[in-house]
């Protein structure tokens, strides 16, 4: 499949209705996904035929990018009850099937060695602090081969080295760096600033 | 839920050692067909509890597969299409996943088990 071509399906994905603000829901819109799994298929070979995880799948948008991109099974797990209703009828609109969880990533209830890759968009942690590294640390407990993900540019270097440091990744890179269109319920500053800068990161876990 | 997915959960209530695997209560199956992918079974195999896929398979009335396993039934159709049925085409719909240290119920609705634990849990 052409990018271009998992960007325009990715448009019929349903965006939350009404985001629940404490638990940073805000989509990952069709330009950011497509860009994330396309690059994970074509440079890397970690989805077609793998097993992923999207971890805070909300409504499921990199979980089915996965599954167009020929991923053998993928599994997505939300704290929030109404994400996963809406990303279960994302799924039947789009024709594919995910396996969906309801848990929290603090207390992922989850047995290695299973799935070999995780795509998440985590909480940037602007509203619940630390969210981000607490999603980092499930991701690369779960994931067998690599974690995409996306944080803050401003918390490169404290990314890289918690990652490889308390986390147990075995590498950590910048793939990319992308302007995240963020509500303005998010900001981050005083100014209405409302796109950021966040790294598309990829790490290894073998 | 599908039985892989299952053969991945565990209850993580505190204090919990052995909580896996977690039982199976079921009130509602429902079977989806889906292409057998033996390069993909052949992948996953050493990375699933057999037992708990076995054990779970029997309690969803899927009595097909075997107690023990090796490698080479891998290259046997007949035992290829119980294992890529048990694993990926039965789903669970509505039941529950039961804690098998504490018997704590986690419910599963619309396919979506619910392993969301209490403030006295966690
Ligand atoms: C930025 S959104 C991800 C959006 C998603 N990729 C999409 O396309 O809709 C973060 C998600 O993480 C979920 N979340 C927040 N805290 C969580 C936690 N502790 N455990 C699991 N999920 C959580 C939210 O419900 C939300 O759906």
């Amino acid at each position: 499949m052409k990018l271009k071509q998992l960007e325009s399906y990715l448009g019929d994905v349903v965006q939350f209705a009404n985001p629940k603000v404490e638990l940073e829901q805000y989509p990952t819109g069709p330009h950011i996904a497509s860009r994330m799994l396309f690059m994970a298929e074509s440079s890397y070979g970690d989805i077609d035929g793998k097993v992923v995880a999207d971890l805070g799948c909300g409504c499921g948008t990199l979980g089915i990018a996965a599954l167009l991109l020929d991923a053998a099974q993928v599994v997505g797990v939300d704290v929030d009850g109404d994400a996963l209703l809406l990303a279960h009828e994302n799924c039947n609109e789009l024709e594919v099937e995910m396996e969906l969880i309801q848990a929290s990533l603090t207390h992922l209830p989850w047995r290695g060695p299973i799935v070999d890759t995780v795509v998440m968009n985590p909480p940037f942690g602007t509203r619940c602090k630390g969210a981000d590294m607490e999603f980092l640390a499930a991701a690369l407990k779960v994931a067998g081969t690599a974690v995409y993900s996306l944080h803050k540019t401003s918390t490169r270097a404290h990314i890289k080295r918690v990652a490889v440091r308390d986390f147990g990744a075995t590498s950590a890179e910048v793939l990319c760096e992308l302007r995240y269109n963020l509500p303005a319920s998010y900001k981050f500053h005083k100014q209405r600033e409302v796109d950021i800068a966040v790294d598309l990161w990829r790490f290894t876990t073998s | 839920m599908r039985l892989i997915t299952h053969n991945m959960l565990s209850c993580n209530i505190k204090g919990v050692t052995n909580g896996y695997p977690l039982g199976i209560e079921a009130s509602r199956l429902e079977t989806k067909e889906s292409e057998l992918n033996p390069e993909f079974l052949r992948k996953i195999f050493p990375k699933l509890e057999w037992k708990a896929l076995r054990d779970a398979a029997h309690s969803l009335g899927l009595n097909d597969l075997p107690e023990h396993v090796e490698p080479s039934m891998l290259e046997d159709a007949d035992f290829l299409k119980n294992f890529h049925h048990a694993l990926l085409e039965v789903h669970l719909e509505e039941g529950a996943l039961i804690c098998p240290e504490t018997g704590r119920r986690f419910p599963v609705t619309k396919g979506v088990p619910n392993m969301l634990l209490n403030e006295d849990e966690v």
